[in-house]
Formats: structure tokens, sequence, C-alpha cells
């Protein structure tokens, strides 16, 4: 009986023997994590494209005082419980610095694992304001602007360059989608100039929102402020237009992506989003698109500067620190200058980059050009 | 080895599903660029494989077919399953059981943080795993909506911890009370509704309960949700993250344990007895003079409370919580673990816990095909042991005679 | 006024798409007992099989008319097909296992077959053609009601009034209310209960496709996931009906429909979902077995 008792003991403690970490030799290590698998994938895994040709260029040149880089890709799926481990996993493996998380919710659940490490997180995409206004992420930086950022954009462009009195603000009910319409809703009181005549919230998913439509109809409003992802943007406008309802139609950048003008097609026309200031100038910018497009054969997708950018100023930090320390990485970003595709740039003191912001642009013949 | 005739079969079965994935899995348009792509590669690939895979199952089912009709025909008894020898026999368990939790408690100290923190989400499922099998497997009432009762047990901790500064320790007895004032709140309505209605209403519950934290930001904040929730306090000591994880480990060691205590004598209870009469017959079970109602009630409020609790300690483990956590998805997940682990055994739902919530996260390396992965495990698993990996076999006593013909 | 109007259209619309779904949930369940969960994705799938068809017919430059009619027939087709195959595949073997292992069963089959059209095709949001054109004479009513709602509304009743004949005088009909009221009894007459059990998926799934694709070409748009919330919207309207009738199951869509629509209209759609299932909970209280279910005897 006891050897019986034994034997599985003994096979037990082989096998988790076998699941013990290992340690690899002397590299710089850069997390990515973000939703790549699930319905969210579209924004992650450009930047994991991304980090993969920011890293291959700059170990292609002799890495970071002679250490290589390497990359440790994890899934968090966007899910605030799944991004704890996704974070403790990073950390067992010894990561150095992340670049990630995409989305606010999951990035704010992990950040206090990291900060425990001593680990500097820079994400390419969460624009939760609190992130980096509430101090409680002193680890944290971003190579985007906040929700409030762009809220103030869109307020600002539908008072003074549309001269807009009645205003409908609707939202998708998720975290990034009513954080922005309510900062938009509070602009909007603010100013006195213009009138909310309507705050909803849509159900993401549901079959058709035509009764909220009708709403927006009755509430005489001369457009809509719209928080959110574009497939509910794209089935709003839809019916909008087809119920001849003409109404102004301003969104942010979660609609300022191509798969908004692709299947809202002819719809689209006219509508305006936020979106990050456009780069396109940028020779940085152009050098980056080009070397997705010869590596993966497409254009990149969602946030890919943001993500390149993000990468860049990360492993410039650490190579001027001259160490991946806390203190030293976050000395470092905020007193050093980087070229980046999106900028020249460096971040303030809460985490946000300065030289970064937002411009509007409006669908015209099928593509999005900046409102000048 | 295969005949003629099953060839045949496989054959049609290939072509069936050759046909049958044709326009999703050989089309792909590109609506924007007006493109067709035709990937007749994949019709290849799915006829081979649903051909092999159908053979193969042929072949099983020939070879189960052979052995029970081996069985019939040799009068031999269907042999006992070694777990159930082990559940029974206490002189197997005990050590078996002390030989696991010595496992469990020197784990943590072999492998990575990592795994820790996975095992501790396993640990958690396997607690409201247990807690539903109190509704679903002992009083047979199907729960859809079992998630709202660990979004009340979070939320409470969150916000106590929030407006008050409650710790984990208070919190967690206040959690697991409330959620089961929500189950008996959930449970008077639903009273008379059997089946599938009491389904889809649970289902409505929990979809209700998420609603209101989504839309109701004075008191929830909304779907930012609520961050800097603290870890579980360790009389006043400031744990690094490693040892915060650790001490959670332990905890939730504990607390499983507990769980498994309790949820046994419940079986063993007059109440436990009482529910198992009630899923087996209601009104015979009147007819013997049980309460109904007291019943039923007590089970939503006894399955709540662990559901309350476990929330409590998801809030402190994450450290972060928004609604988006608590979607219908996580109620049918938790079902899954009562039902695939086998309803009514505690065994059984460990294990089924261990497996599901385990499985998605070691099959990471198949990353895209990870949940494809997973459904079919789920209908594979159903379609070979429908009872659950271990079925709960009642109690029963027979009497063999023994061949100088006394009974024994 | 108008604008009740307006919402009732609305409401009404949303509530022809539930019934069709609901349709096939509840003669399901009918007949076996089984919550299909899978139903949601045949609804998703018959929807993707005509964008499919009708993405590829019209690069190919057929006219509009054949479009609509080839679409929506391999929509059916193929709907039926999987409807057909998942019965087989991971309900048929469970048909003497415990009620919930079936259940466990279905839940898995959904997940397989959303991640499945995922892989497939794509993660994003496709944009679906435009089948149904404005029609000119209904140009004075377009901010009320569109051209498509009213062709949703026209199919929905058509395919109503056919499913009713059927079931009411077809052998099939007969064969499947048999089966429905008492699978023993009906197998000892002669009835094939395991084709009359496929035939029953087949309809409902070619139901729900054809529900899908109405909608699809409404909204203009689709993905992998529009079955989850369609499908569990549709059960809710197959119970408050009560599960397992037929007129049942298409009141219960238009109750869902408008009471989804005026609670956006006269309250907010923040709260649309709440009052659908709180409307629910209240009907249930009051009538256990639905609006139109029977309540069955108890038997002892």
């Amino acid at each position: 009986m006891k050897k019986r008792v034994l034997q599985k003991l003994a096979a037990g403690a082989l096998c988790l023997g076998l699941a013990a970490p290992t340690f690899a030799a002397d590299t710089i290590k850069l997390g990515v994590a973000g939703a790549h698998s699930g319905d969210l994938a579209s924004y992650g895994l450009p930047s994991v494209n991304a980090a993969k040709l920011v890293v291959e260029q700059i170990n292609a040149s002799g890495g970071i005082d002679g250490k290589m880089v390497e990359l440790l890709i994890e899934d968090d799926v966007c899910k605030p419980e799944v991004a704890t481990n996704t974070a403790t996993k990073l950390i067992s493996d010894g990561v150095n610095v992340v670049m990630g998380h995409i989305c606010s919710g999951a990035t704010k659940a992990a950040l206090p694992i990291y900060n425990n490490a001593g680990v500097v997180v820079m994400s390419p995409s969460a624009t939760n304001p609190e992130l980096t206004q509430s101090g409680d992420y002193p680890n944290f930086y971003r190579t985007i602007a906040s929700d409030d950022a762009q809220a103030r954009t869109e307020v600002d462009f539908a008072l003074n360059v549309l001269g807009l009195t009645k205003i409908a603000v609707i939202h998708d009910k998720g975290d990034y989608g009513k954080g922005l319409a309510e900062f938009a809703k509070a602009f909007l009181e603010k100013s006195g100039k213009a009138e909310v005549v309507l705050f909803e919230g849509v159900t993401p998913g549901a079959v058709d929102y035509s009764a909220v439509v009708q709403k927006i109809k009755r509430s005489g409003a001369e457009a809509v402020i719209f928080g959110g992802y574009h497939p509910e943007a794209s089935k709003i406008i839809t019916q909008m237009r087809k119920k001849r309802l003409d109404t102004i139609f301003i969104s942010d950048d979660g609609v300022k992506d191509d798969t908004f003008i692709k299947v809202a097609g002819k719809y689209a026309e006219g509508v305006y989003a936020t979106g990050p200031k456009d780069t396109s100038s940028n020779p940085l910018s152009k050098k980056a698109v080009e070397a997705h497009k010869a590596k993966f054969g497409t254009d990149p997708g969602a946030f890919y500067e943001n993500a390149y950018s993000a990468t860049l100023a990360l492993l410039n930090a650490v190579d001027k620190a001259g160490s991946t320390e806390m203190a030293a990485v976050r000395e470092a970003l905020q007193n050093n200058d980087v070229e980046t595709p999106v900028g020249t740039i460096h971040f303030d003191k809460m985490g946000d980059a300065v030289g970064v912001g937002f411009a509007m642009y409006q669908v015209k013949d099928g593509q999005y050009v900046e409102v000048k | 080895m295969f005949s003629l005739e099953q060839l045949k079969k496989s054959l049609l079965v290939s072509l069936w599903f050759a046909f049958l994935t044709f326009p999703l899995l050989v089309i792909k348009v590109d609506p924007i660029q007006r493109t067709v792509l035709w990937r007749w590669e994949n019709m290849v690939l799915v006829a081979i494989g649903s051909f092999l895979v159908s053979l193969l199952v042929r072949v099983f089912n020939q070879h189960q077919e052979r052995r029970r009709e081996r069985r019939a025909a040799g009068g031999i008894a269907e042999r006992e399953p070694l777990i159930q020898v082990i559940l029974r026999e206490p002189k197997y368990l005990y050590p078996l059981s002390a030989a696991v939790l010595l496992c469990s408690l020197i784990f943590p100290h072999l492998v990575s943080t990592y795994q820790t923190n996975i095992l501790i989400t396993a640990l958690m499922y396997v607690m409201l795993g247990l807690g539903l099998n109190i509704v679903v497997g002992l009083a047979g009432l199907l729960d859809l909506g079992y998630v709202a009762f660990y979004a009340v047990g979070a939320y409470s901790y969150a916000l106590l911890n929030y407006h008050f500064d409650v710790g984990f320790w208070m919190a967690l007895p206040i959690g697991a009370l409330l959620a089961a004032m929500f189950g008996v709140l959930l449970g008077f309505p639903v009273l008379r509704l059997r089946g599938d209605y009491l389904a889809i209403v649970t289902l409505g519950f929990g979809e209700i309960i998420r609603l209101i934290l989504e839309n109701w930001n004075e008191f929830s904040q909304g779907p930012s949700g609520i961050s800097n929730i603290p870890r579980p306090g360790f009389f006043g000591v400031e744990l690094s993250l490693e040892s915060a994880i650790l001490y959670l480990y332990y905890i939730m060691i504990a607390m499983v344990i507990f769980t498994i205590f309790v949820v046994n004598r419940l079986q063993d209870s007059r109440i436990g007895r009482a529910w198992v009469a009630l899923r087996e017959d209601e009104i015979a079970c009147q007819a013997m003079g049980i309460d109904k109602r007291k019943t039923k009630l007590t089970a939503f409020a006894l399955g709540a409370t662990w559901a309350g609790m476990v929330g409590v300690i998801f809030a402190a483990k994450t450290t972060f919580i928004n609604p988006a956590s608590f979607t219908f998805l996580e109620s049918a997940i938790i079902l899954c673990i009562v039902v695939l682990g086998g309803m009514g055994s505690i065994f059984g739902v460990i294990v089924g816990a261990l497996v599901l919530i385990l499985l998605p996260e070691y099959l990471r390396a198949l990353s895209d095909y990870r949940m494809l992965a997973f459904g079919a495990v789920l209908v594979t698993m159903m379609i070979f042991r429908p009872q659950g990996v271990v079925a709960n076999i009642r109690r029963s006593y027979q009497f063999r005679a023994n061949p100088d013909g006394e009974g024994q | 006024m108008e604008y009740f109007i307006e919402l009732f259209f609305s409401g009404l619309t949303r509530g022809a798409i539930y019934a069709l779904i609901a349709l096939g949930y509840t003669m399901v369940y009918g007949i076996i007992g089984l919550i299909n969960f899978a139903h949601g994705e045949i609804y998703m799938i018959g929807a993707f099989t005509s964008f499919v068809v009708a993405t590829v017919l019209s690069i190919y430059g057929f006219p509009l008319l054949s479009i609509i009619l080839l679409a929506g027939l391999a929509a059916a087709v193929w709907s039926a097909s999987y409807g057909y195959t998942v019965e087989k595949i991971a309900y048929r073997p469970l048909r003497h296992a415990p009620r919930l292992s079936a259940l466990i069963s279905a839940i898995g089959m959904s997940i397989f077959l959303q991640n499945y059209v995922l892989l497939a095709q794509s993660p994003d949001f496709q944009p679906f053609p435009e089948l149904i054109p404005d029609f000119e004479f209904m140009e004075p009513f377009a901010h009320v009601v569109g051209s498509s709602d009213v062709v949703i509304l026209l199919t929905t009743a058509l395919v109503m009034v056919g499913l009713t004949l059927l079931i009411k005088f077809s052998r099939l009909g007969k064969a499947m209310r048999a089966t429905a009221q008492d699978r023993t009894m009906a197998m000892l007459v002669g009835i094939d209960v395991n084709k009359i059990i496929s035939m029953t998926f087949i309809i409902g799934s070619s139901l729900a496709a054809i529900g899908g694709m109405l909608i699809a070409s409404h909204i203009g748009q689709i993905n992998f996931f529009i079955g989850f919330i369609a499908g569990i919207k549709a059960f809710t309207a197959a119970v408050l009906g009560g599960i397992g009738s037929i007129p049942g199951a298409v009141l219960g869509g238009f109750v869902l429909g408008l009471t989804e629509s005026f609670a956006t209209g006269y309250v907010s759609s923040d709260y649309e979902d709440v009052f659908a299932f709180s409307l629910l909970v209240l009907i249930l209280i009051f009538k256990p077995a639905g609006l139109l279910g029977r309540e069955a005897a108890e038997k002892v």
C-alpha cells in the first residue's frame, strides 16, 4: 500500500519537475502582449508585426550594447483576467520591458504586476485617461493620446468648425466608447455653445439599430458624436442613411479604420473621424510601412505605427539608460527625444507622449482625408 | 481489417463533408477588390481528414460492440472502474488525498509564478463548479446565470473596498452573504418554473445584472471597471507579487478543502437528500412532506454563496474588474465543468475544472485553433462519455450469493 | 404618432427575424426537448453562405434577381445540411443520455462552428451586398419604413403561412406532431422517428438561414459572431411564446421585438435588454408555460 503511494508521489514529482522554468542567455527580453486571437485580434496582431520588424532591424545592426533583443509574444485576448496571467507569464520568463497591452481594461489589470517586478510598459493603443492621469501606474507609457484629448478634438471641431448647436452623443456601452462619449458630453455641456439632445448607449451586436436611429431623428440633432468601434458605427450610419437621415456623423479612431469604409461602403462618405495626426509624409513612417509590405505582403493594420514607435522608443531608452532598471528607463524615456514614425517624441512625467495628438479626418471618395 | 462496406460508407461521409464545407472553406471572396479565391486544397484536406476520422470512429464502435457482445455472451459483469473503487474505499482514498494535498502544497515551489497563477484560476473554477453542482447536480435546477452571483461577489468586494476601505477577509463573508441574498431573490419568482423555463430566466437574470453594472455608472463605474483592488492582506504585511500569489494559492487550497468538506457533508445531510429527491421526482417529494419552496431556495442560496466567495477572490486576484468578465459564456463554461466532470460527483467536478481551465491555457500552442479544439473536445467528450468523466454512482447495497449459498 | 409608427415598424422587422430563428428552437425543442444552442450559429452560417454566394455571383455579373434567389437557395440548402449534420454528430448519440449532456454538446458545437467560420473566412466584419434595392414606390415612406423592412415582413409572413400549412395538413407535418406528442408511440405506429427529427432540423435550419440572409442584407454587414446574440434573443422569444408551440414562437418574436423597440424609443436603449428579460420573467411568473404554451398536466 505504502509503496503505491510512494510511486504516485514520485511520478507526480517527476511531472512537476518538467515544468520548471529555464533561464536563457544574456539577452534583452521584449514582451509583446495584446489580443492576438479572438474577435479583437485585428487590433493586436499589427503590433506583433511591428515589434518583429523593429527587433529584426536592431539585431541586424548588432543589438543593444552587444546584447540581442529577444521577443516574448503573449496573447491576452483583451480580457483583464487573462491579462494578469499573461503578465505573470512574461515576468516568469524574465521579461525586461513590455510593449502592450492593446486594450485599456487588460492593461489596467496587468500594470500592477509589471510595476511590482520593475518592468516598464508602453502601450500603442490603450487610451483610457486614468492610465496616465491617475498617477497609479508609474511604469506606464503610451504612444497614443488619451481619450479626453480625442473627445476634445471632436467637440472643438463640432463647435468651432461646423458651428453646431444640437448634438446627440451615442456610445457602445464599452470601456472605450462610453468613456469617450462621457468626455464629449462633459465638454459640450461646459462649453455652453451646444446642447446635448440625446445621450444613449447601443447594445453591440444587436440585430439592428433602427429604433435608436428613429430616436436620433426625433431628437432633432444636427450631428451624432459616436464613441465606439467601427462595426457598430457602420451599422448605425447605414441605417441612418437608409432612413433618409443625413445627420452629420463624427466619431473616433476606433472608426478611423479602413474596415469601416469597406463595410459601410457608400454610406461612409462624409463621415468625420478623429485619428492620430497624419504621419504619412514622415520618412520613418514610410519606411515602416514599406518594411511591412516587404515582409508580410500586406498593408499594416490598426495601431501599427504606434506599435512601431513604442518598440523603437522602448529599446532606445534601454540603450540610452544602459540598463533595464525601471528608474533608469523612465529617466531615459523622459529626457531623450526619439525619432519614430509618429514623429519626434519624448514622454512627460505622467507617461503620455509629447508630440502625438489627434487630427480630424473625413471620408472622401472612399478614403480618409485629413480636414485642414 | 476494414470491410468494403465500411470503406464505402466512410467515402460517402468524406464526400458529404467536402460538400458541406465547400462554400465557407473553399471560396474566399474579397468584396472590395471583387476577387474570388478558390482554395481547393482545403476541400482535399477536409475529404481526407473526414474519411480517416470516420473510419476510426467505425473501427472504434465495432470494437466496443464486440467487447459488449463478448461480455454478454460470457456473462461477465461490467468491471467497476478503478476510480470508483478508490473513491469508495477509505483505505485507498485517504492516503491518496493526502498525497495529492502534499503535492499541491509543494507544487508552487517547483514551478514558476505563472504556473501557480494559472492553478489559482483553476482552483477558483473548482469552487465555482462545486457551488453550481449544488444547484444543477444535486437539486437538478438548470441555472444558466450563475455568473451573476460571481459578479455580485466581485463587485461587493471592489465597491466596499473603494468606498469604505473594507479588507479582503471582511469582504469574503459579506460577498458570500450578498450573493446568497441575490440567490433567494432570483429563487422566489422562478419557484414555479421548471426545466428549461428556469434556464432562460436565470440566463436573463445573469444578463440583467451585467447590464446594470455596465450602465449604472454612478454605482459601479460602468464599463471602465474598478481598478487597484488590493490583494488579500497578510496581517498588515506588505507582500511582494510572488509572495502575494503564493499566499493566494494557499488561501485557495484551504478554501477548496473547506468547500469539498462542506459540500460532502451537505450531500449526506437531510437537505442534501431532499435536493436529490427533488431532482428525481418533485411530486413524490412533496408527497413525502418535503417543503419544495424551502428546499429549492436553499439550493439557490447555497450555490450562490460559493459564487459570491469566489467573486471576492477573483477581484482580489486580478485587482481589476469590469462587467466584461461576467458574460453568459462564463456561465456556460462553469456549467460545462459540472456536466463534463460528472454531475453530482465532487471528484468529477474537480477533474472537470482542471481540464477545462488548464486545457485552453496549455492549448495556447495551438493559438488560433484553440477555441476550435475546445468546442470539439466538449462535443467529443459528451458523445463518448455522456455521464461525465467521473460518473456519480449512488451508494447501493448488493447482496451476492456465496458459492455455499449463504447471503453475504 | 409618426414616431410611434416608426418604432412599431422597427420592432416588427426585428421581431420578424427573431421569429424566423425562434421557429427552429421551438420545433427542435418540441420534438426532442433539447435547447439547440448551436441554432444561432446555423443562422450565422446561413447568412455567411449567402454572403459568399451573392458576392461571387455579383462578381461574375449575374442579374440581381437571380443573385437573390440563388443566394437564398444556397443559404437554405447549406444551413439545412449543417443542421442535419450537427444533429447526427452531436445530438443523436446523446438521445438517451442525460438531458444536460446534450446541452453541453450543443454549447460545444456552437463554439466550434463559430471558430470554424472565423478561421475559414475572416475575423473582420464583411460588407454584405445590398440585395434588396430601394423601390421607387416606397420612396415617400422611406423615412418610416424601408424597402428591406417590407421585404423582410412579407417573406416572414409567407414563410409562416407555408409552415403552418405544412405542419397542419401534410403527411410530414402530421408525423412531426405525432413525434412531438409521444416519440415512443409514434415509433409504434410506424413513423420513422429519426427521419422526422432530421427533417425538423432541416426545416428549422433553412428558416434561420433565410432570416440570416434577410437581416444581413438589411444592415449590410456580417461577421462570425452575429449568431450568438440573435440566438439568445430568439430563444428568449421562443420561451416567451411557449416553447414547443409554433404560433407561440412567432408571437414571442414579435412581442420581444416590439418591446425592445418601444423600450429604446420611449425609455433608453441602455436598458433595452433589461426590459426584454424583465418582460420574460414577468410573463413566466403569471403564465409559467409562456404565452401560448400549454401547461402539461403532471402525470404521476
